[in-house]
């Protein structure tokens, strides 16, 4: 067996350039996935609102219990069928963005209900509103308490953003794919974009530890 | 009674918890500047029944009136705005505090009167300071709650719940949490509103507290009130005899 990684070394800009809209993709669909997950996840705190609660309980149902790739299919190949045309970036984007809300939202979720019953009612008997107690009691204590989870779901993100690839989106994981159809290396492709999703994944993680000690340091979290 | 109107006036009072009833029409009211202190043995209903007072509990039967408004009128709450602003007149210190922990303490006690009454910053937190001046804090005042012992947390609830200016005061076994030594700086912050006349309810296991401060002391035992009079009266001449079984059983644990 030998190794040959000369089309890696050619393709680099490629990867690179690759690399780059899987950064785009991943950054843009969380941006929407956190968004998506506040409104649903604080949807889904209290069941007696019904209509509400059960709207994105089904939601998050649906998402998590189907796959990721006919969902993205269902947007790029099946949206056609009532003449809406997105571009493949637009629906790449939402269809993670959608996905990642879901998982989100149980976070959001989550991290309120594990701020103590009497921070709420501590601002309750100070006279706040429900939604004001929210705004400035509970969900600035929750947000700190969300980051470590929230890392978690950007590194799967990045991983799964590789299947938007199916949709012609020129990503890291398409522009690999490109490389092997015109040199058939597929191991040591592979292999290197596989190296490239690690560095990204790895460095993500690093980030995240270091923001949360300085989150720490600051007396913010106890 | 004095001739003027109660603070807190509560008439057949019923709460349950699922099938357990824990408040058996329950009556009591409270004059200005009167601190009544509620005894009884564990599981009673002492919290439900302060908590009743700002409606964090609400009854399902009865009628309560707190500053001169209906809170619960015969089991219906009233609504949400005016639930809000009459809260602004009840200040309550909870047995475990619960200070924002995100919030230095100057922002805890300042943050009622800003985000509430809109009061601007500059005069919300000189009002702050005064407060924490008064329960001994004003050196706190830039620290978070982390860093505090248990006294000075409950010192800075108080400041906090004082900052909103209001009427009438619920503590909920305010010294309870605390190490025994840290107990004493918290009841004489509490002597010291009761001196200056704020109209009080506590609920408290501290038998020498009510001796000294109370107008008024309630013995409360499966969620009633089986008596209800003055200090004296209640530790010196118990007429219950289930007053006496708890005041016996309390000082034996003392
Ligand atoms: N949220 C709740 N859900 C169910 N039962 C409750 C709830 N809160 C209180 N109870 C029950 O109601 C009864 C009265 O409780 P309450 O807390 O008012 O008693 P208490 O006199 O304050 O007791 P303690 O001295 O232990 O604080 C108890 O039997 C308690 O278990
Ligand atoms: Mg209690």
């Amino acid at each position: 067996m030998n190794l040959d990684f000369t089309p890696v070394w050619q393709g680099w800009r490629e990867l690179a350039y690759g690399a780059l809209v899987t950064i785009e993709v991943t950054s843009a669909s969380l941006l929407l996935g956190c968004i998506l997950g506040l409104l649903v996840g604080i949807a889904r705190l209290d069941p007696r609102r019904k209509l509400v609660y059960g709207v994105a309980t089904g939601y998050v149902t649906f998402i998590r219990g189907t796959p990721l790739l006919v969902q993205l299919f269902l947007l790029f190949f099946g949206l056609p069928q009532f003449n809406i045309l997105l571009p493949a970036f637009v629906c790449g984007v939402l269809g993670l963005g959608i996905y990642s809300g879901a998982y989100v939202s149980e976070i959001v979720r989550g991290a309120i209900q594990s701020i103590d019953r009497g921070q709420m009612e501590a601002a309750r008997s100070l006279g706040m509103s429900h939604g004001k107690a929210m705004r400035i009691i509970i969900l600035p204590q929750a947000v700190v308490r969300m980051i470590p989870p929230l890392g978690n779901e950007f590194i799967a993100l990045i991983k799964n953003s590789a299947l938007v690839s199916l949709l012609t989106i020129a990503d890291l994981m398409h522009e690999g794919q490109k490389i092997i159809s015109i040199s058939y290396r597929s191991l040591e492709v592979y292999l290197a974009v596989a190296f490239v999703y690690l560095m990204l994944t790895s460095l993500t993680g690093f980030l995240l530890q270091r923001a949360e000690l300085r989150l720490r340091a600051g007396g913010v979290v106890q | 009674m004095t001739a003027a109107a109660p603070i807190v006036a509560a008439r057949d009072l019923v709460k349950s918890f699922g099938a357990h009833r824990v408040l058996h029409e329950v009556s009591f009211s409270v004059a200005p500047s009167q601190v009544v202190v509620v005894i009884g043995p564990s599981g009673s209903g002492k919290s439900t029944l302060l908590r009743c007072c700002n409606a964090l509990e609400v009854p399902e039967d009865g009628t309560l009136t707190v500053c001169g408004t209906d809170l619960v009128r015969n089991g219906t709450l009233i609504p949400e705005r005016e639930l809000n602003a009459l809260r602004m007149q009840v200040g309550m210190v909870f047995q475990s505090f619960n200070l924002f922990p995100h919030l230095t303490v100057l922002d805890n006690v300042s943050v009622g009167p800003r985000s509430l009454r809109r009061m601007p910053r500059a005069e919300a937190e000189a009002l702050a300071r005064d407060l924490l001046g008064k329960v001994g804090l004003a050196q706190k005042a830039e620290a978070y709650p982390a860093t505090l012992s248990g006294g000075q947390k409950q010192r800075v609830a108080i400041a906090r719940a004082l900052a909103m200016q209001p009427r009438v005061m619920l503590f909920d076994e305010p010294t309870s949490a605390l190490d025994p030594e840290l107990v004493g700086e918290v009841l004489q912050v509490m002597k010291g509103l009761a001196r200056e006349g704020m109209t009080m309810i506590v609920v408290t296991h501290e038998m020498g507290f009510a001796r000294e401060v109370a107008d008024v002391v309630m013995v409360m035992d499966g969620g009633r009130i089986i008596e209800e009079g003055p200090p004296e009266q209640i530790f010196g001449a118990p007429r219950n005899p289930r007053t006496r079984s708890f005041l016996q059983a309390v000082i034996a644990r003392d």
